[in-house]
C-alpha cells in the first residue's frame, strides 16, 4: 500500500522532528516554512561550513539567522528559548550527541508552547524518543538528469501516523518538493543500476 | 562676548608637559608636515603657521615638536566651553578656538564686565592658557575686538579682516583702498553688494548691530547614569532586580526625553566591603523599554556573589543609539520580538555569536558570502549563484586520483564511491590581491561528481599541482 508523503511532510507544526543520513541538511532547508526567519543553531566548534549560495535554491539566505553556541547544552538553551518565543517559526538544530528523554521532552514543550517547528538534525542512530518524526535521507542517483536533486527519503519513526519511503526531487522554479517513483518502476527502464 | 584662545593647540600640550624654548605641533597636510599651532617664543623667531615643518627647523634647529590632535583639541574646547558657563549660562562654540558668550544681564554678578574679564584673565593665567578677550554690543563686533582689537574704542579703526570675511574677499578690498570697517561701512552699499554678494554687507551689519545674530549656546551631552545608595545591604537577587526595576524606570524616561534607546547597559553593584561587580547587558537593537529590559538582567544578576550585601548599585546605559518614536498601529508584526529575542539569546551564548550571511562578490567559493553578527547588519537579498553551489563546504579532502578528469572510482571518508557523471570543469583562479595558503595550489578546475551510491560531490584537481581533493557536498 502507498501512504501518502503529504500525510506527513510539510512536518507537523509545534513539534520537534528529527532528521538524519547524509541529505539531513537539504531536508532541513526544504522543510522550512515558504516564509519568516529560520534560525539554524550549529555549534561553533564544527569545522564545516553552511554554504549560502547552495541554499539559496531550497531557501532564501536572507531569511536564515545562525547560532553558534559553544557545546550542546547552549545549543539545546538557544533552541528551546527559540522555540518557545514563537516569532521564529522554524529552528534546525544540529545535535551531536544523543539527546536524552528530559531534553528531548522539554523542546517538544517548548515547540508546543510557541506554536513553532523544530528539525533536529541528528547523527545515524542518536535519535530521541520523544522526537514526533524521524525522518533518513540519502541522496540517489539519477541516471537520467545531471542537475538533479533526487533522494530517497523514509520516515522511520511516525508518532501519529504510518511509516512509508519515497523517492523525491526538488523542483527549484515551483519551490517544492515532487514525488518520483523509483527508477525501477519507470516505464521503459529496465532495472535499478546496481 | 568673545573670547579666542589664539594657541589653543599648543597651549593644551604644554599644560601636561612644560617646554621650555620654542614649541611647536604639527599636522600632515598634503604630504608635508606643516605647522599647526606654536608658542609665543617660536613665533617670535619668525615661525609662523602653515610654514612647512622642515623650514621651521632650518630657521630654528633647537624647535620642540610633536604631532597635532584636533580631536583632543576640540575636546578640550568642550570642556573650557562648560568652564565658561561659570560667568554666563549662555556659551557657543565660535569656530575651533573660539567661544561665544552672551553676558548680557550676567556682568554685574561679578562686579562689572571689567571685573569679569580681569577674573577670566586670571583664570586663563593660572591655566596655562593665552587668551584674547573681545567684548561688545553684537557678537560680530565681539570677534573682531578680541581677534583684531588693540585696545581702540571704535569698530571702525579696525581692519576689514575684522569682519570675518575670506581671505580673498579681504585682498580684493584692501586693493579697492577699503581698509577698516570705517571705510567700508562709508562706502555706497549697492555696488558693494553687487561686486561681492551679499555676504560682505551681512557681516558688516552683523558687526554693527543692524542684523541679529544670536549665540547658540550648547547643552551638556545628557548622561545616562542612575544609582541608588541603600540604607542597608540587600542579598537576594529579587530584591536586586527590584532596585534595578527602580533605576530602570528613571533611565528609560531620560531615554525617552532624548530619543535615544540603549544598546549596551552596565550595572554595577557595590558590596559593603567596597568590591565591586558588574553585571553587562548587550541588546540586539537600541531598547528603551523597562519591562523588556528587566527581564534579561535576571540572567547576570543570578550570577552576581553578594557577599556581605549590596548597599549600592548604578545602572548605566554606556552605549546609547537613536530611537525615534515610531508610528503605532502598523499592522505588520513588529522587528522588535525577534530583537528581543536576539538578545535573550545573545546574553547567553554572545551577541557576536548570533550571525547572518551577506553576500560577497567572490568567484571564490569560500568568500562569497560573508557571516556578520546579525545585531550589527540587517539582512540583504542579492544572492546570485552563476552556478550550482553545494549545500555544504569544508575543508579540502585530498583523494587519490590522477589525471584532468574525475577518477573512476575513489575513497572518501571510508566510502568507497564510483563516479556516475562528472559535471564540468568550472575553473577558479585565485584572487592574488589577497594570500590565501589554501589556494597555494593555484588555479583549480570545480567538478560535481555524482556518485553511484547517491553523495554528489565537488571535487576539484590542480592542474598546476596535479592532485584531487573533494571540498563540498551538494544538496
Amino acid at each position: 500500500m502507498r501512504v501518502d508523503l503529504l500525510s506527513s511532510f510539510p512536518l507537523r507544526p509545534s513539534r520537534v522532528h528529527e532528521v538524519c543520513g547524509p541529505s539531513g541538511m537539504a531536508f532541513a532547508a526544504i522543510a522550512a516554512p515558504a516564509r519568516g526567519t529560520v534560525l539554524w543553531v550549529r555549534e561553533g566548534w564544527l569545522a564545516d561550513a553552511l554554504d549560502p549560495l547552495g541554499l539559496m535554491p531550497l531557501v532564501d539566505p536572507s531569511r536564515l539567522l545562525l547560532a553558534r553556541p559553544k557545546d550542546q547544552t547552549d545549543s539545546l538553551a538557544v533552541a528551546e528559548e527559540a522555540l518557545k518565543d514563537g516569532v521564529i517559526p522554524f529552528v534546525v538544530i544540529e545535535v551531536t550527541r544523543a539527546l536524552n528523554l528530559r531534553e528531548g521532552r522539554r523542546l517538544q514543550l517548548a515547540a508546543k508552547a510557541g506554536g513553532t517547528t523544530g528539525l533536529c538534525i541528528i547523527p545515524e542512530g542518536m535519535g530521541s524518543n520523544a522526537a514526533e518524526t524521524r525522518w533518513q535521507v540519502a541522496p540517489v542517483f539519477d541516471p537520467v538528469s545531471g542537475d538533479s536533486t533526487l533522494m530517497r527519503w523514509e520516515i522511520i519513526k511516525n508518532k501519529s501516523g504510518t511509516l512509508g519511503a519515497w523517492h523525491v526531487r526538488w523542483n527549484q522554479e515551483t519551490r517544492r518538493v515532487h514525488m518520483v517513483s523509483p527508477v525501477g518502476e519507470r516505464p521503459g527502464s529496465e532495472s535499478t543500476p546496481g | 562676548m568673545c573670547i579666542w584662545f589664539p594657541r589653543l593647540a599648543s597651549d593644551r600640550v604644554l599644560r601636561a608637559r612644560p617646554v621650555d624654548g620654542p614649541f611647536a605641533l604639527t599636522l600632515r597636510e598634503s604630504n608635508t608636515e606643516r605647522i599647526y599651532c606654536l608658542n609665543a617664543q617660536a613665533e617670535r623667531l619668525g615661525l609662523h603657521r602653515g610654514m612647512s615643518f622642515a623650514d621651521a627647523r632650518a630657521f630654528c634647529p633647537d624647535l620642540v615638536s610633536r604631532p597635532a590632535r584636533p580631536d583632543l583639541d576640540a575636546r578640550f574646547l568642550a570642556a573650557l566651553r562648560r568652564w565658561a558657563t561659570r560667568y554666563c549660562p549662555w556659551v557657543g562654540r565660535e569656530g575651533v578656538d573660539g567661544l561665544v558668550l552672551d553676558v548680557t544681564g550676567s556682568a554685574h554678578l561679578w562686579g562689572g564686565e571689567a571685573e569679569m574679564l580681569a577674573d577670566m584673565r586670571a583664570g586663563a593665567a593660572r591655566a596655562g592658557l593665552t587668551i584674547r578677550l573681545g567684548i561688545a554690543e553684537t557678537r560680530g563686533a565681539a570677534w573682531a575686538f578680541a581677534h583684531y582689537g588693540k585696545g581702540e574704542d571704535g569698530l571702525a579703526g579696525l581692519p576689514v579682516a575684522a569682519l570675518r570675511l575670506d581671505d580673498k574677499v579681504v585682498t580684493a578690498l584692501q586693493r579697492l583702498g577699503l581698509r577698516s570697517i570705517g571705510d567700508l561701512s562709508g562706502a555706497a552699499r549697492a555696488p558693494l553688494a553687487r561686486r561681492f554678494g551679499p555676504g560682505l554687507m551681512l557681516r558688516l551689519d552683523q558687526a554693527l548691530g543692524t542684523v541679529l545674530e544670536p549665540v547658540g549656546p550648547e547643552n551638556d551631552p545628557p548622561h545616562y547614569g542612575v544609582r541608588m545608595t541603600l540604607p542597608d545591604p540587600i542579598g537576594l537577587s529579587g530584591d536586586v532586580m527590584g532596585v534595578t526595576a527602580r533605576l530602570l524606570a528613571p533611565l528609560c524616561d531620560k531615554l525617552k526625553a532624548q530619543e535615544t534607546g540603549a544598546r549596551t547597559l552596565t550595572l554595577t553593584l557595590r558590596r559593603v566591603d567596597q568590591g565591586s561587580q558588574q553585571v553587562e547587558l548587550r541588546l540586539a537593537a537600541p531598547m528603551r523599554d523597562p519591562q523588556r529590559i528587566l527581564p534579561l538582567f535576571e540572567r547576570g544578576v543570578g550570577a552576581v556573589d553578594a557577599g556581605f550585601g549590596i548597599d549600592q548599585i548604578r545602572l548605566e546605559a554606556t552605549l546609547v543609539e537613536p530611537l525615534p518614536v515610531q508610528q503605532i498601529g502598523s499592522t505588520q508584526v513588529s522587528p522588535d520580538r525577534l530583537d528581543d529575542l536576539i538578545s535573550r539569546i545573545g546574553t547567553r551564548i554572545g551577541l557576536e555569536n548570533i550571525q547572518r550571511f551577506l553576500p560577497a562578490d567572490s568567484h571564490i567559493p569560500e568568500r562569497g558570502f560573508i557571516i556578520a553578527p546579525a545585531a550589527f547588519s540587517a539582512a540583504q537579498g542579492g544572492w546570485v549563484a552563476l552556478r550550482p553551489r553545494p549545500l555544504r563546504l569544508f575543508a579540502p579532502v585530498p583523494i587519490a586520483g590522477t589525471g584532468n578528469r574525475p577518477p573512476e572510482r575513489f575513497r572518501w571518508r571510508r566510502m568507497r564511491l564510483t563516479t556516475g557523471r562528472a559535471t564540468g570543469p568550472e575553473r577558479i583562479a585565485p584572487e592574488w590581491w589577497f594570500s590565501d595558503d589554501n589556494w597555494r595550489m593555484g588555479v583549480r578546475d570545480y567538478w560535481k561528481v555524482d556518485t553511484r551510491e547517491g553523495r554528489r560531490l565537488w571535487l576539484f584537481y590542480t592542474p598546476q599541482n596535479p592532485a584531487w581533493f573533494v571540498q563540498g557536498e551538494f544538496a
